[in-house]
């Protein structure tokens, strides 16, 4: 029993970040039908500027709960700049073009940002300051730490934001109309420039924040980083039904709990056989089971053929 | 005669060149014998260009197959090394073709075509090495790698075909991950592929007594081992784009090409599409399996880090910077992506050196970093490839927006 | 009326809670023109979905040519000799005019991956009459001199004759067309008006949605009319125009 609550967990505080990267994913996808390759990067130098920003502010003297805040804000502004530069330099002007064109510049801009990122932070895997004080609990058998309990709060009070201004605010309602049919939204005056940006920067800021969680959860950020995170965030965004928020933040959080529990229990199920190395398969088998019978995703639209 | 061809084709190689002596003369300051390569080298590529450029004819044709018996000696004034680059251009062709069927005929995004490229390699690797004892003779082992990754094929395509495009190509993307975790990890409890280690000592193609590993004396002249794959991959190349020609001017390519079109419309004409969609996967990953098995036995060593995510997606990126669905312009994002990098790789250290004195950044990541902006200047400026087939320029001329559904 | 090709009997589809089509019968004769009209959202396409394939219905079924029709695969029905064409055209935009009609051979034709690989005589003969069959129904539609352009660079009424051209091509019993006069000039619908009629003195079955009431008035030799997914009238056009039932649909009563 305690294992499994220990799994839940873990699940859940992986989930919530997986959540907040897949909605980056999920919010470009929607509005323009684009796999954001470079999104785990984006997520990758949030983590990197984090470390840098705080080092900086500690070296000054500032004390660390202050370095920690504004780490967090030059993370979050940072990647909304990048995020934004993405779309304006690298895809707009690829709004017309082949449908793999701008997939193949997005794989280039995950390249030039993985390597423009180890020019800057180096190979080596930098540790991630302590933000928070170490406070364990115990409920039920089950340790968890206040980083965790912060992590899923803090995810849950964003997601709730993200959700009011998409259903509440004039840009909400602009991008929900873009989203449904993009030529149609700009005849009726929608400003897609403006609704595309939007969806890049929020998407960036929200991976910005996860990348926080990530450094201050694992305490170590790689430039590599963003890969398998990014990966497995889409993963979770397509598990959930792309182009679906909701979607992509129960996707994200059942992804983490597959994981963590496929990963404490795989041993016992398969006999010994398949070992925790094989945690990485889960969100995979997880994904290609679900498609199968829910071939738009556990949330998404069904979209038949229309003839 | 397509007189349009011949002009971006030459400037291509033009450039191409340009960038290799350019790049040469940082790495080899004053050695006289590599810059006299460097020259024939550039004048290789332009009688190339030429020959493509005319290619409808016998004399084209000819010119072309001149270029392509004399590459692998001239190359090897500069060192073996080169040579491989050589092979290796030809197999990534050789795969890029084989994923073109998939993604540029049947319009199936293939985000995991490694895999089948792994199976293939690891099939050979199994059959043929130590590691269980098995030493097979090449007719054996090359349709039977075909053979079992074309069954992986069938196996991933036939849950997962009805998917939509961008669904279909996270599945395939996850499928090759699977693949490569399995490899990773299944040396134990019974050891099948040796874990991260990979397997070694694996036998190099032989046909009858002739080993196209070493060197081997004919009329002669020494023929090195990689000069001997050069001329095995060239033919297995040549056959490869035969079949692609084929393919795609029969009954079953305009079929695959009117799903990539309108897949309800090709339903309303009689088109099964779900049973060619199939086919499409099984052909491509017959062709995967057979590139895999050459490539396990050339290196003679496989270990699961060749197979990672990143090479599909440069496999993927070969066919559509080069121009998808269009033969002559996979070759072409093939040939250049796969040497591209190993210029670099020779090119961008000394080049610093030379330019500042010293070493400012790191050589490999400088390397990839140009890489990466490659990609996207090409496809900022050539979105439809380098080398796209008549119709797609059209396309893009008049302008089209894409609808999504 | 002769031979019965198709009787659909009590059709049903729905879309959740909207009835597309309610218990739908009807008979369509060998050799006529058979108009089906009726305001929009009406189910006229919905009907044309099930009986293509496209949908599955939800009751009822067709037969067709004495035979049941298996509502679970599209190709299946282009087999059986049902070919259609679209509402909204549906082209394979990148391919040549002649490659359309082409592709539309598919299923008469039996040439796979070996035979075009090895391309045998098998394969090259049956190659030879694909081509000369396609060049031969471009010629039929009168757009023969457009065969090497792509589809999606023909003109709006030669894309429709296209389409119809790519449907021949299957050599149905049974060609369902969907508005094919919309967006059609006075002079284009009388040349698709010839055309109809020259399919059927060849020998094709002919059922036709419609909104040009007077095209199919004067086309067709039975008309029916669908409201609200329900079958309103089945009967020579002469009565279903002046059918009181006909005319509140169409005036919205």
């Amino acid at each position: 029993m305690d294992i499994f609550l220990q799994q839940i967990i873990n699940g859940l505080v992986q989930g919530s970040i997986y959540a907040l990267v897949a909605l980056g994913y999920t919010m470009v996808y929607g509005i323009m039908g684009l796999i954001n390759f470079a999104h785990g990067e984006v997520v990758m130098i949030g983590t990197l500027v984090t470390i840098s920003v705080v080092g900086l502010l500690v070296k000054l003297g500032v004390p660390l709960a202050l370095a920690g805040v504004a780490g967090l804000l030059a993370a979050v502004a940072v990647c909304m700049a990048l995020g934004w530069s993405l779309e304006r330099i690298a895809y707009r002007p690829l709004r017309n073009a082949p449908r793999l064109t701008p997939l193949i510049t997005a794989i280039g801009m995950s390249i030039i940002l993985q390597n423009l990122a180890m020019m800057i932070w180096g190979r080596n895997y930098l540790t991630f300051p302590k933000l928070l004080p170490q406070v364990d609990f115990e409920f039920a058998g089950a340790n968890f730490t206040a980083v965790q309990v912060i992590i899923v709060l803090v995810s849950a009070l964003t997601m709730g934001g993200l959700l009011l201004l998409v259903y509440r605010t004039k840009l909400g309602m602009a991008m929900r109309a873009t989203s449904q049919n993009l030529q149609v939204a700009s005849l009726m005056g929608v400003n897609i420039n403006r609704v595309i940006a939007a969806a890049f920067v929020i998407g960036s800021a929200l991976g910005a924040l996860a990348g926080v969680m990530v450094g201050t959860y694992y305490e170590i950020a790689h430039y590599q980083m963003g890969f398998m995170l990014g990966l497995k965030a889409f993963t979770a965004a397509v598990l959930g039904g792309i182009g679906n928020l909701a979607g992509a933040m129960l996707g994200g959080i059942l992804l983490g709990l597959i994981e963590a529990l496929g990963a404490g229990y795989i041993g016992d199920l398969t006999g010994g056989f398949l070992g925790s190395h094989y945690q990485d398969i889960f969100a995979f088998v997880v994904l290609i089971v679900v498609l199968m019978f829910k071939p738009s995703g556990l949330f998404g639209e069904k979209t038949g053929d229309r003839a | 005669m397509k007189k349009a061809l011949s002009a971006p084709n030459l400037i291509i190689f033009g450039v191409l060149m340009f960038a290799f002596v350019v790049l040469q003369l940082g790495l080899f300051p004053g050695n006289y014998p590599m810059k006299l390569t460097i020259l024939y080298l550039l004048a290789l590529c332009a009688l190339f260009g030429l020959g493509m450029s005319f290619r409808q004819h016998l004399a084209g044709k000819l010119l072309i197959a001149a270029v392509l018996v004399v590459l692998p000696f001239v190359s090897a004034t500069a060192g073996q090394a080169w040579v491989r680059i050589l092979d290796f251009a030809i197999l990534y062709a050789f795969l890029a073709l084989g994923l073109n069927i998939v993604v540029g005929l049947a319009g199936l995004l293939d985000l995991g075509y490694v895999a089948f490229y792994a199976v293939g390699a690891y099939t050979w690797a199994l059959l043929a090495s130590p590691h269980f004892g098995l030493h097979l003779p090449f007719w054996v082992i090359l349709p039977t790698g075909a053979l079992v990754a074309c069954c992986f094929g069938v196996l991933l395509g036939s849950p997962t075909l009805k998917l939509r495009g961008d669904y279909l190509a996270i599945v395939t993307l996850g499928f090759g991950e699977i693949v490569r975790i399995f490899m990773n990890n299944l040396n134990a409890p019974i050891n099948i592929t040796n874990g991260p280690q990979g397997i070694t000592l694996i036998d190099p193609v032989a046909i009858g007594g002739f080993k196209f590993s070493g060197a081997t004396q004919i009329f002669g002249y020494t023929l090195s081992g990689p000069q001997k794959y050069y001329f095995l991959l060239l033919v297995l190349a040549i056959l490869v784009v035969i079949i692609n020609q084929r393919l795609q001017n029969s009954r079953i390519g305009r079929a695959w090409q009117a799903i990539r079109e309108d897949e309800v419309a090709a339903k309303a004409v009689g088109i099964n599409t779900r049973n060619l969609k199939l086919l499409a996967f099984a052909m491509g990953a017959s062709f995967g399996g057979m590139a895999g098995g050459v490539f396990a036995a050339m290196q003679g060593f496989v270990s699961p880090e060749s197979f990672s995510l990143n090479e599909s997606i440069m496999i993927l990126a070969m066919v559509v910077l080069g121009g998808m669905g269009h033969i002559p312009g996979v070759i072409l994002g093939a040939v250049l992506l796969s040497i591209l990098p190993e210029v670099l790789r020779y090119g961008v250290g000394p080049l610093q050196t030379q330019l500042f004195g010293k070493m400012l950044v790191d050589p490999e990541s400088l390397r990839l970093l140009v890489f990466g902006l490659a990609l996207v200047l090409v496809m900022r400026f050539k979105p439809a490839g380098l080398w796209p087939s008549p119709e797609r320029q059209r396309e893009l001329v008049e302008g089209r927006t894409e609808v999504k559904p | 009326m002769s031979e019965i090709l198709l009787q659909a009997t009590a059709v049903a589809k729905h879309f959740g809670g909207i009835k597309a089509l309610r218990d739908v019968s009807l008979a369509i004769g060998r050799g006529e023109i058979y108009g089906l009209i009726g305001p929009n959202g009406a189910g006229k396409t919905t009907f044309f979905n099930c009986l293509t394939g496209l949908y599955v219905p939800d009751g009822g079924g067709f037969t067709f040519a004495g035979a049941p029709l298996l509502a679970d695969a599209p190709h299946r029905a282009a087999a059986r000799g049902i070919a259609r064409t679209f509402q909204n055209i549906r082209l394979f935009a990148n391919m040549t005019a002649l490659e359309n009609v082409m592709v539309g051979r598919h299923v008469r034709t039996r040439a796979g991956v070996f035979g075009a690989i090895l391309q045998n005589a098998a394969t090259r003969a049956e190659e030879a009459a694909i081509r000369q069959k396609a060049i031969d129904l471009l010629h039929y539609v009168r757009i023969e001199d457009r065969a090497d352009d792509l589809a999606k660079n023909l003109s709006y009424g030669d894309q429709r004759r296209l389409e119809i051209a790519r449907a021949l091509a299957s050599e149905p019993q049974l060609l369902c067309l969907d508005e094919p006069a919309a967006g059609m000039n006075a002079t284009e619908t009388e040349g698709l008006r010839d055309l109809i009629d020259g399919i059927r003195r060849d020998g094709t079955t002919i059922l036709l949605i419609e909104h040009d009431v007077k095209l199919v008035m004067g086309l067709c030799d039975r008309v029916a009319v669908l409201d609200y997914g329900a079958l309103v009238i089945e009967d020579v056009p002469a009565v279903v125009q002046k059918d009181q039932r006909v005319i509140e649909a169409y005036l919205g009563a």
